[in-house]
């Protein structure tokens, strides 16, 4: 059994304790706003992209693209996004796992992990490895060009024909309760054809230029919305499990209360009994 | 008074301005063109370059934009740029560095140069400076504070 002494001390550590966890929630939680704000001004961007990329593909069912093309994978690229630093849970770990898991399914292992945050850079050694792609700091809030840099590289790989498709593997941001870690195909591009197209669109200089600029773009349009996504899941996770931590520490701090208080009740009556029983033998 | 019509411009980051103009003029890839109400339904490429709006009253509203698309289509026109300032935030020094850089890579000649980018690089940096030059000063380019969108 501690004594009253030891157990005063732990409340006092599990104290201090709490006040990190505590502050970290909410520090969390402002940065939650800040990256959903983030992630909500990016949206009309991104899907004017995707509606000018379905009126494209829709006034033209003969169009290609090399970005376009389907071809059987012998070579896998999966984008790897998670935090850059840990306590928030199971964040990183599930990524982390289903990007494994992804591996293991290519054909013949032949796949190329793209770590993106310093948990997953460090996790697949990427800067262990030549010329690794990828990105070690993810940041606080998505940053954009980060984001193009990154997705520029990844096109070039498809396009000299060094990897045959591009995934990613991140935390889908629901609301602040529900997340999800989901895997996308970003490259090729999957046009959605024929989805109620309205009207004869005039491009210029003609459909095909229009497309060969737009890809690119929209393919950094992409991987920035999931940036933006998972950074949020991520302030997300990390409030919800300081959360926890702090109420852990508050149910802690209460049971130590509760046998410090029995032990000093202990104590007391002991001297008391000591006190009458000294009494007694006196008279 | 003229009919109007709706105009957006967002960039990847923001919805940086929605308003109602007569016309827009905007640097597309074939020429500037002008957008008037009622415009046929259109998809452009953007080069760098200057985005007017002309307002009811006449006045004028510049933007530098250094790329992007514009999509028009059921009296609406949306403006997806690269990337946008107003002619009064034109880091001319910035931009002279950058024409400087992009002309020194394009005659060095080396292998392993990016003549496309840097020749994109260039044209970026010739048209701030000509945008600034041509509308820093200038008052009608100037808004009340309240028209300026909420960010």
């Amino acid at each position: 059994m501690a004594t009253l002494k030891q157990i005063r001390r732990r409340i006092r550590t599990v104290r201090s304790t709490r006040h990190i966890t505590k502050a970290m929630e909410m520090v969390a939680a402002a940065k939650l706003r800040r990256a959903q704000a983030a992630a909500a001004g990016a949206r009309p961007y991104a899907d004017a992209m995707q509606g000018v990329l379905q009126r494209l593909a829709g006034a033209s069912r003969t169009l290609s693209h090399p970005l376009f093309e389907l071809r059987a994978v012998r070579r896998l690229a999966v984008v790897a996004v998670a935090a850059d630093k840990g306590l928030c849970g199971g964040f990183n770990t599930s990524v982390l796992r289903r990007a494994q898991a992804c591996i293991g399914e290519a054909p013949d292992g032949a796949a190329e992990i793209v770590p993106v945050g310093r948990r997953m850079w460090r996790a697949f050694r990427a800067g262990e490895r030549e010329g690794a792609l990828g990105l070690e700091l993810l940041g606080d809030l998505a940053d954009w060009d980060a984001a193009r840099d990154l997705a520029q590289r990844l096109t070039e790989r498809f396009l000299e024909g060094r990897v045959d498709r591009v995934d990613v593997v991140y935390t889908h941001f629901e609301t602040v309760a529900r997340r999800e870690v989901v895997k996308e195909a970003l490259i090729p591009v999957e046009p959605r054809r024929g989805e109620g197209v309205p009207g004869d669109y005039i491009f210029e200089p003609d459909a095909a230029q229009v497309l060969a600029q737009l890809l690119p773009r929209y393919i950094a349009t992409r991987l920035f919305a999931i940036f933006a996504e998972s950074v949020a899941s991520e302030h997300a996770a990390r409030m919800q499990a300081m959360g926890n931590a702090t109420r852990n520490a508050d149910e802690m701090i209460e049971s130590l209360t509760l046998t410090g208080n029995k032990l000093r009740q202990a104590a007391i009556t002991r001297e008391l009994t000591e006190l009458v029983g000294g009494a007694e033998a006196l008279i | 008074m003229a009919t109007l019509f709706r105009v957006e411009i967002l960039t990847s980051e923001k919805r940086v301005r929605t308003t109602e103009v007569v016309s827009l003029t905007a640097p597309g890839s074939e020429g500037m063109l002008g957008v008037l109400a009622h415009h046929a339904p259109l998809i452009t490429a953007l080069v760098p370059g200057p985005l007017i709006l002309t307002q009811d009253d006449g006045r004028r509203e510049v933007y530098a934009i250094s790329g992007g698309f514009l999509e028009v289509g059921g009296n609406r026109a949306v403006v997806l740029a690269d990337a946008l300032e107003r002619p009064q935030e034109i880091d001319l020094p910035r931009a002279r560095a950058a024409e400087e850089r992009a002309r020194r890579r394009l005659q060095s000649r080396e292998p392993g140069i990016d003549v496309r980018r840097a020749e994109a690089a260039l044209r970026r940096a010739l048209s701030r400076q000509q945008i600034s030059a041509r509308w820093a000063d200038r008052r009608e380019t100037d808004f009340e504070a309240e028209a300026e969108c909420p960010t």
